[in-house]
């Protein structure tokens, strides 16, 4: 019988194993003219989600960053917004 | 060993058809005389901005990827794009191994969008 007060604190939810989604799923390019893809890494300001959030490795998150810098030169993305998504 | 690249430059809206189809056969040109060989070739056409450029909130958007053995080709197309005044924005880079194969997937249409940045990111303004 838990106690009423007392916080359920479910294991497996607090350290979900973060996996980096680019090695599992073998995509090797990100393109920087695809928005619908880069949305995925970025928040509702339109700032670039950080590693430990998303997990990524840092090779990639590198190749996010450097998609999404390009996309915003080329007016694909905001640089800063509100309600992005 | 020649390297691909990849171009995409913004041509202001306020052009009308025929001024778009020749700013982008000049360029075209630019590149062949650097005899370079141009690969593809896509026009996204007119789009809406994430942000205004120049006072204006719609471009011109089109790609051209390219090969081109010595690296004076990039240099000699970009000082085109900064003298013609009708381009608002422009951006090359050069594809990896990896850039490459996708570009070729991409324009079999594996990824079955033609137009794959559909359209630009709009702002919800609440």
């Amino acid at each position: 019988m838990t106690l009423v007060n007392e916080p359920v604190v479910s294991k497996q939810q607090e350290n979900r194993k973060k996996y980096c989604r680019f090695r599992k799923s073998g995509i090797r390019y990100i393109d920087y003219k695809d928005p619908n893809f880069l949305l995925k890494f970025i928040n509702e300001q339109g700032k670039i989600l950080p590693r430990r959030i998303t997990g990524t490795s840092w090779k990639f998150q590198n190749k996010v960053s450097q998609a999404v810098k390009r996309a915003r030169h080329l007016a694909i993305l905001p640089y800063v917004t509100d309600g992005l998504k | 060993m020649s390297k691909h690249y990849e171009t995409v430059f913004i041509l202001t809206p306020v052009l009308s058809e025929a001024q778009m189809k020749d700013a982008v056969e000049k360029f075209k040109d630019v590149l062949k005389k650097q005899n370079a060989t141009i690969v593809n070739e896509e026009i996204w056409g007119l789009k809406k901005l994430a942000y205004p450029i120049q006072k204006k909130s719609t471009g011109f958007y089109n790609l051209i990827e390219f090969t081109a053995a010595e690296s004076s080709t990039v240099a000699a197309l970009e000082t085109e794009y900064r003298r013609d005044e009708k381009v608002m924005r422009f951006l090359t880079t050069s594809l990896d191994k990896f850039g490459i194969e996708y570009a070729e997937k991409r324009r079999k249409g594996a990824f079955n969008k033609k137009d794959v940045a559909s359209e630009p990111v709009k702002a919800k303004k609440k």
